[in-house]
């Protein structure tokens, strides 16, 4: 009988004998870096923790199943498992990535890889033509976020993995806004998942983790050199408070996407509101493509208010969420994209992807969605008297 | 299980009985190896944190020896056998704090037994036995532990336990375990030691006789001012049981993390000693020669010393000049600490109580750390140097 992903979740971990046989119902954190062996020609499962650890192997066999994959690889950021795909790639190598990408892989792309000789091309995924378009001779990958971040524009996940066997491509997908709960890349033929697990996996703002997935041995196999040899792994307290933490995303994210499609239909009727992002909205143009791949519209949302001045007084009106970067935590945050997630972006890059000086991004938390209504309808009645 | 696997199981662990080569050992090296070979599925140098609270069990009436964490957690348990190995007990129970501890052994009495206490004694214990004696009429009858005949004097049929801090706090009183020990024994009672000023490096109460010895393993145990905890090693196998019981009865554990807190503390717990050690004398004879302090409590071993100011005066610049070592409560960690019991250790002791017993307003008490001596008495010196300018200044008016 194949199991629900909700119950995976909760038992993913201790399978294959991890409670070892102590029969502990959570895996013991393994703090040791390094494991007596038995014999000089024979090593054990473990030998050095940066190579494997127990703690790490639990968590990375968890979401493999979660993913659906064969293999995950446990980081010590997001951005550590983004580079880390990234090294699958070789000098001359070029990559198609989409030019709504979260700021830090925009800066590694645009700024380290050119070092190593790897060239880039950023293209607006919405457009599978525009994609072709930008594929030569040297393309190896295509490189998806979608939702994307922070104008959550829809990418046709199919219609790249297409593109990419049509051109002997590999495709990587940034899971973090769905999850595997909701979009299930691995299964539409994504080679690489990746995940800022800060967000929602771990979803309580407390540990930066980073995770990738393959569906492929080999694949599978060439990350963990890769980990291996960068050493960028996770650590055990890390890999432990993830595994716990991992086991109340669906309960998280479930309650966190319906106050988001109550609060985006409640801003999308404000008039001080020029336009809310949200896949969940039927206005949203890549809504019947969003669910044709995915089974929620998530709990992140922008929205643009006229100004940058509106901007300002609506962070400074809102009593409720915590104004910061990052997202998928428990507590709601409201961001500025052009001097946070997207700060490393230079102003006319950001201009060109919608990242306008009145743009806000909401990741829902799991206060009383009344509450975060009550609050956006108070502060936006400041910032209309204010603007209007 | 093959003769490798054999070799995974630690000394101090499982049924398995030690040999008398790991019974050799010295208590450095027990020290150093705590928990080491411990997971022979992994064989991961550093035990596992175990954070679960309930283990699976295969059938009915079928144990893997680990059912709910309070009863026993892995972790909690490789610390609890290492403390009864490096005292040389029988068992081992870690409590949340030493005060728990201290609470654990108190709950082994009955209304209307008594235990013979030196005067000297922690303030916190001091309350709590207050606590014991108004509550349940367990009675704490205090002596000055002159002589043993002193003592033997205030044992009567009552008498349960004589229950003993050496060196004592603040005072730094040592007592004569052995003579002790047997007092006890003769009259049908336990010997109970607080070893917390000079744990199993410097003293094995029980191989002196006790019966149960106290940690609060916060102190020189944990030694890096960061986790609270306290200890409890009970010689014989009915003792044992008793205080099992109660520690799983009453739920004073300690919990997982810290317990693994402990045993990282343990590794090193030698070499810090050995420069609290070094340090402390290197003090001391600084104190011995410096005019205005008129008494140094030392016992010549250990990290702990006491010392008295000419004037009581003095002891407000003299804790807010330090400029290295820490005006703070608790003792044994790697930062040097000077406590004032009057306000601190002993701010329960009523006055005239406290200034009997020789905590006067004019002692400080010294938790000497591991940061180099030479800085350590250049902190004194200039802050002596201060209150020279104030004693004249003073003399001039």
């Amino acid at each position: 009988m194949k199991q629900h992903i909700e119950t995976s979740l909760i038992h993913a971990g201790v399978r294959d004998g991890y409670e070892n046989k102590k029969g502990a119902v959570n895996v013991p954190m393994y703090v040791s870096s390094t494991f007596h062996q038995e014999s000089i020609d024979e090593f054990g499962e473990y030998d050095y923790a940066r190579s494997g650890n127990p703690t790490r192997d639990a968590l990375e066999k968890a979401v493999a199943e979660l993913e659906g994959g064969v293999r995950a690889h446990a980081f010590s950021s997001g951005i550590a498992a983004v580079s880390a795909a990234l090294m699958l790639l070789s000098q001359g190598d070029h990559l198609v990535i989409t030019e709504d990408v979260y700021g830090g892989t925009y800066r590694f792309v645009s700024k380290v890889l050119p070092r190593f000789g790897i060239s880039h091309t950023f293209v607006d995924f919405t457009d599978l033509a525009a994609v072709e378009a930008a594929i030569t001779p040297a393309t190896k990958l295509l490189y998806m976020e979608t939702p994307s971040n922070p104008t959550l524009g829809i990418t046709d996940i199919r219609g790249v993995v297409a593109l990419a066997k049509q051109y002997n491509c590999l495709t990587f997908l940034d899971n973090t806004f769905m999850t595997p709960l909701h979009q299930r890349p691995l299964e539409l033929g994504v080679d690489v998942v990746i995940h800022s697990a800060t967000k929602f996996l771990s979803g309580h703002s407390d540990i930066i983790a980073g995770l990738t997935v393959t569906a492929d041995e080999k694949l599978g196999q060439d990350l963990y050199f890769i980990q291996n040899s960068f050493g960028n792994i996770l650590g055990v307290q890390d890999c432990f408070t993830l595994l716990q933490n991992i086991k109340t995303t669906d309960v998280r994210f479930s309650r966190s996407a319906e106050s988001a499609q109550k609060i985006a239909e409640f801003l999308a009727t404000n008039p001080v509101v020029e336009q809310v992002y949200y896949p969940g909205l039927a206005s949203h143009p890549g809504y019947e493509i969003h669910h044709s791949q995915s089974t929620s519209a998530g709990a992140v949302l922008s929205f643009r208010l006229p100004s940058y001045g509106a901007a300002k007084a609506l962070v400074e009106a809102m009593k409720i969420p915590v104004f910061a970067v990052s997202l998928g935590g428990v507590e709601s945050i409201l961001s500025y994209p052009a001097k946070m997630s997207h700060a490393a972006m230079e102003p006319e890059e950001r201009a060109k992807r919608g990242i306008t000086d009145g743009l806000l991004r909401f990741s829902v938390g799991l206060e009383h969605v009344d509450d975060l209504i009550a609050d956006f309808a108070q502060a936006l009645e400041v910032v209309g008297a204010k603007v209007l | 299980m093959g003769k490798r696997s054999n070799r995974l199981l630690p000394f101090y662990y499982d049924e398995e009985k030690s040999d008398d080569m790991t019974n050799s050992r010295s208590i450095e090296t027990k020290l150093v190896q705590l928990g080491n070979l411990s997971d022979p599925r992994t064989g991961a140098v550093s035990p596992p944190i175990h954070l679960s609270t309930a283990y699976k069990h295969t059938g009915i009436g079928e144990s893997t020896g680990f059912d709910y964490t309070r009863t026993k957690n892995p972790t909690r348990a490789l610390l609890e056998a290492g403390i009864a190995d490096l005292e040389g007990g029988d068992a081992g129970f870690a409590c949340s704090s030493g005060m728990a501890a201290i609470q654990l052994v108190l709950s082994l009495f009955k209304p209307g037994d008594e235990l013979v206490v030196p005067d000297d004694l922690y303030g916190g214990t001091y309350r709590l036995f207050n606590f014991f004696e108004d509550t349940y009429n367990i009675k704490p009858v205090y002596s000055k532990f002159e002589s043993v005949e002193q003592v033997e004097a205030l044992i009567n049929d009552n008498t349960r336990a004589l229950f003993i801090e050496t060196p004592t706090n603040p005072l730094m009183q040592e007592f004569d375990l052995q003579v002790y020990a047997e007092l006890a024994h003769k009259h049908g009672a336990w010997l109970i030691v607080d070893n917390t000023f000079y744990t199993p490096y410097f003293q094995r109460p029980i191989e002196l006789g006790a019966d149960i010895v106290i940690h609060s393993a916060t102190k020189y145990i944990g030694g890096h001012n960061d986790v609270l905890a306290g200890l409890v090693v009970a010689k014989g196998a009915a003792l044992a049981e008793r205080i099992g019981f109660i520690h799983n009865g009453s739920g004073m554990v300690l919990g997982a993390m810290d317990s693994w807190l402990l045993i990282r503390g343990l590794k090193t717990m030698h070499l810090r000693l050995k420069q609290h050690d070094a340090n402390a004398k290197a003090i001391a004879s600084y104190l011995e020669e410096e005019e205005l302090v008129t008494d140094v409590l030392y016992t010549g071993k250990g990290g702990m010393l006491s010392f008295r100011l000419a004037k009581a005066a003095w002891i407000d610049p003299f804790l807010r000049n330090l400029k290295l070592i820490t005006f703070a409560e608790s003792l044994g960690g790697v930062e040097s600490f000077i406590t004032y019991p009057a306000t601190q250790t002993h701010a329960d002791m009523p006055y005239e109580e406290r200034i009997e017993r020789g905590v006067c307003d004019r002692l400080l008490r010294f938790s000497v750390g591991i940061e180099e001596a030479e800085d350590l008495i250049a902190d004194l010196k200039q802050v002596f140097g201060t209150l020279r300018k104030e004693v004249k200044n003073e003399a001039a008016y």
